[in-house]
């Protein structure tokens, strides 16, 4: 139908709206840190400041992965047990099939991106929704990081403690952090795989009578998320020195989250990397400001589920109303 | 003359700067079809909503039995007894006739849906238009002929004493069309007042009353059922037919065939249609809908797997089911829902000019974001699409953009057989004459066309020779200087299937 939309020339005023308006996370994320800031002394430390990186990394690196299966319209709830099978997949390697620590880091990750590779073929090719293939991926991923355990700690390789070590006064999970960042913002942003992931989240059909290789696309976001979820999960693993078998479990719920807060819409064709990192860190920095005041964990888990609702409310709201 | 149900009064609308409505008046008499009669974008479904509720006029009054009335949503204009049957019916086709008639509304006792009344009232309602079906049965299940009447005898069982039909004819057979007429002569005898849309001309002498005719928002003339459709298309166009169809034959190379089709058959569809096309072609599938012309062409897109036969682009064969390989053999697909399967519609003009040649261009898998903006602002200016700039939502330009947007999508891929499906479906006046000069550009630079078109002036106006399909078969051919739509509409019901059968005995006899 003629329903143009027609928007005003931006003036001074609504350009800063329009900023705020499509920041929506930022501010939130900025109005948080002021209130913290304000509230207890504790929070605008360096240790501390430090301390929500580290605590970031993990979730943040889950959902860079996620937001690849998410702008292609997908989702994938496997990412904690991906994450905690690549762990453990590297850490047997070393211990047990005693590989060098580094083949054991790569290791590692080609578990992860092999378990992601399986739900994207059963994506693409065998039809399932998302949804259920990386709900079965989820207990499969589980199930196997058990069964390579025997349900024990296993010590992890060198080279994965290295990435939970410090560089000096820098800790490497946020090394890691903004390499891994920068590299999902590069690959959703500047190749053709990325730009086609909007195209199939935005509308597959059109994607794929413009010749855009749908199935390969799939294949391709679900193996990145399954890469990622394994950097997290060494990440974990090497901050603690050892895989556990439980470790990261409900944790694709937190990376989830961190995606929508960011912007990302689960009906696909939307999101960004930035976005995720900020959703990310508005998860941290809520659980750490709330440690701070000494709120007691179960009512943190209120105030998140409440966050989420919000952020998520307030940006279909901003939609709707045509701003977008 | 009795006092209309319902009365337009001068009512406007625009959204933004752009007035879609202006001043335009309608009356719905009870017992009497209101025809609305416009091409694509002069505003008669924008009319049809403000009856409905779904969008307020600007200026204007409505009137409801000589009241004026505020209608703020579709729940107050069914209240007054107004419904409409959309072209995309409102039914769940997992759910029962009888559940899809109460849905809303369903008889309860104690918080349970109490079904026995339930069917009752169901069978009631299709009793209202003598429709004897299963009420159990899924409408989901059945064709859409069926579930249309299904929506109607909804509406009477809401007490709707004026329905709004949006092209119910659109996508019915003639067999369809008739049986829903003679529901349309019953109500019409019963005194329900009744809103028409439909394309076919033929169809508003057979079924019309009165026809008001719509140009670019604006009121032209009512004029009764019965004027002849020379004298209803002159007021709808505003000029003659010929301008319309700027059809020029400017190829002047060697008429080289690029597009081959040997005895090609799709699952229950299409059943062994060969044909070649020519640089500097147009070659028209004509047909009515569900004779497979759509399933043709997206069989030769590499959309649709194919049983049988083959499709071949300058002497060499396409893979079955490779969208990619064809594009890259010069097909181009401008599909036939550009919303559902053209375009991205939350992403930019400039991302949906690229999606086809984003690889090709590409280094090292790293968009070439400079080059690719470049060529789409160029594209984009040759076929003169009206947008802020190129980051704009492609969704929020208007259908004959849109649409410009998908064929420059093939001009920068450089395709040089182009698949219309239903190229100028839904985009205006301007726009579709725009589209056919593209059309004379790409068969001048020696392309090949291939264009299903379900509207005959436009068959007969920009094709070289048509292909009439029935059935799934290719029923006949004519050069299209000298066809006729009778010619096209006697091959496009011709029942080839029988007709062979008859032969078959007449030959074994």
């Amino acid at each position: 139908m003629n329903t143009v939309a027609v928007r005003k020339p931006a003036t001074g005023g609504t350009r800063i709206t329009k900023f705020l308006a499509d920041n929506g996370a930022l501010v939130g994320l900025f109005v948080l840190g002021l209130a913290l800031f304000i509230a207890t002394p504790d929070f605008l430390t360096g240790p501390n400041l430090l301390n929500i990186g580290i605590q970031a990394s993990v979730i943040a690196v889950l959902a860079f992965g996620l937001t690849f299966v998410i702008v292609a319209g997908g989702i994938d709830l496997s990412v904690g047990s991906v994450a905690a099978l690549s762990a453990m997949g590297s850490a047997y390697m070393f211990s047990t099939a005693a590989l060098p620590g580094w083949l054991a880091l790569i290791g590692g990750l080609l578990v992860g991106t092999l378990a992601g590779a399986v739900s994207g073929f059963a994506v693409a090719f065998g039809r399932l929704p998302s949804f259920i293939a990386t709900l079965a991926m989820l207990s499969v991923a589980r199930g196997l990081t058990l069964v390579l355990s025997d349900g024990r700690p296993i010590a992890t390789s060198p080279a994965v403690s290295f990435l939970g070590s410090n560089i000096g006064p820098l800790p490497m999970p946020i090394v890691v952090l903004v390499i891994a960042g920068a590299v999902a913002a590069l690959i959703l942003n500047y190749t053709v795989m990325g730009r086609y992931m909007y195209a199939v989240g935005g509308n597959t059909e059109a994607a794929r009578l413009s010749g855009i290789p749908v199935r390969r696309v799939l294949v391709t976001v679900f193996a990145l998320s399954g890469l990622f979820a394994a950097l997290a999960g060494l990440l974990l693993s090497g901050r603690l020195d050892s895989a556990q078998p439980q470790a990261a479990a409900g944790y694709e719920l937190d990376a989830i989250a961190a995606v929508v807060i960011g912007g990302a819409s689960l009906a696909g064709g939307v999101g960004r990397i930035s976005g995720t990192l900020i959703g990310a860190l508005v998860l941290v920095v809520i659980r750490n400001g709330l440690n701070l005041l000494n709120v007691s964990s179960f009512w943190q888990q209120v105030v998140i589920g409440v966050v989420i609702a919000l952020a998520v409310g307030i940006d279909s709201l901003r939609r709707k109303t045509g701003n977008h | 003359m009795s006092m209309p149900i319902l009365s337009l009064d001068r009512v406007t609308k625009s959204f933004g700067p752009v007035t879609v409505i202006d001043g335009v008046s309608v009356d719905v008499h009870p017992g009497k079809v209101q025809v609305l009669l416009g091409e694509n974008g002069a505003g008669k479904s924008t009319l049809i909503k403000m009856m409905a509720g779904v969008y307020q006029p600007d200026g204007g009054r409505i009137l409801v039995d000589g009241r004026e009335v505020v209608l703020p949503d579709t729940r107050a204009s069914e209240a007054l007894g107004i419904a409409t049957i959309h072209q995309e019916l409102n039914l769940v086709g997992s759910m029962s006739i009888a559940e899809n008639i109460s849905l809303g509304r369903m008889p309860g006792r104690f918080g349970f849906v109490d079904r026995r009344k339930m069917k009752e009232d169901a069978r009631a309602a299709l009793a209202l238009i003598g429709l004897d079906l299963d009420v159990d049965q899924h409408v989901g299940t059945l064709g859409i002929a069926r579930q249309q009447l299904v929506e109607i005898a909804k509406a009477l069982s809401l007490d709707a004493r004026m329905l709004i039909l949006d092209e119910p004819t659109a996508a019915l057979t003639n067999r369809e069309i008739a049986a829903l007429f003679r529901v349309v002569e019953d109500l019409r005898a019963r005194g329900v007042g009744m809103v028409f849309i439909s394309h076919h001309l033929d169809e508003i002498a057979a079924i019309g009353d009165s026809v008001s005719v719509l140009r670019d928002g604006r009121f032209i003339a009512e004029v009764p059922a019965t004027t002849d459709e020379d004298e209803l298309v002159r007021l709808m166009v505003g000029r003659d037919i010929a301008q319309q169809f700027p059809r020029r034959r400017e190829y002047a190379g060697e008429p080289e065939t690029l597009l081959s089709v040997r005895n090609l058959s799709t699952k229950g569809m299409v059943n062994d249609v060969s044909f070649d096309v020519h640089a500097g072609e147009v070659v028209a599938l004509a047909g009515l809908v569900g004779a497979g012309r759509t399933e043709v062409v997206r069989a030769v897109a590499g959309v649709d797997p194919y049983l049988g036969g083959s499709v071949s682009v300058r002497g060499k064969e396409l893979p079955r089911l490779d969208v990619g390989a064809a594009i890259r053999a010069g097909v181009g697909h401008v599909p036939e829902d550009r919303k559902v399967q053209g375009l991205v519609l939350g992403a930019s003009v400039n991302d949906n000019i690229g999606y086809a040649t984003l690889a090709s261009t590409s280094k090292a898998g790293v968009v070439d974001f400079a080059g690719q903006r470049s060529r789409a602002k160029g594209v984009a200016d040759t076929l003169r699409i009206r947008m802020r700039d190129l980051d704009q939502a492609v969704g929020s330009l208007s259908g004959g953009n849109q649409q410009k947007t998908v064929f420059a999508r093939w001009i920068l891929a450089e395709s040089s057989v182009l698949l219309l499906d239903e190229p100028t479906r839904g985009v205006d006046v301007g726009a579709k004459v725009e589209i056919y000069e593209l059309i004379n550009a790409i068969t001048a630079a020696g392309g090949a066309v291939v264009m299903v078109s379900s509207e005959l002036p436009e068959v007969l106006g920009m094709a070289d020779r048509i292909l009439v399909m029935s059935g799934g078969h290719i029923s006949g051919e004519l050069d299209a200087t000298t066809a006729t739509q009778d010619a096209v509409m006697s091959l496009a019901v011709r029942d080839v299937q029988r007709d062979r059968e008859d032969q078959q005995m007449k030959d074994e006899s």
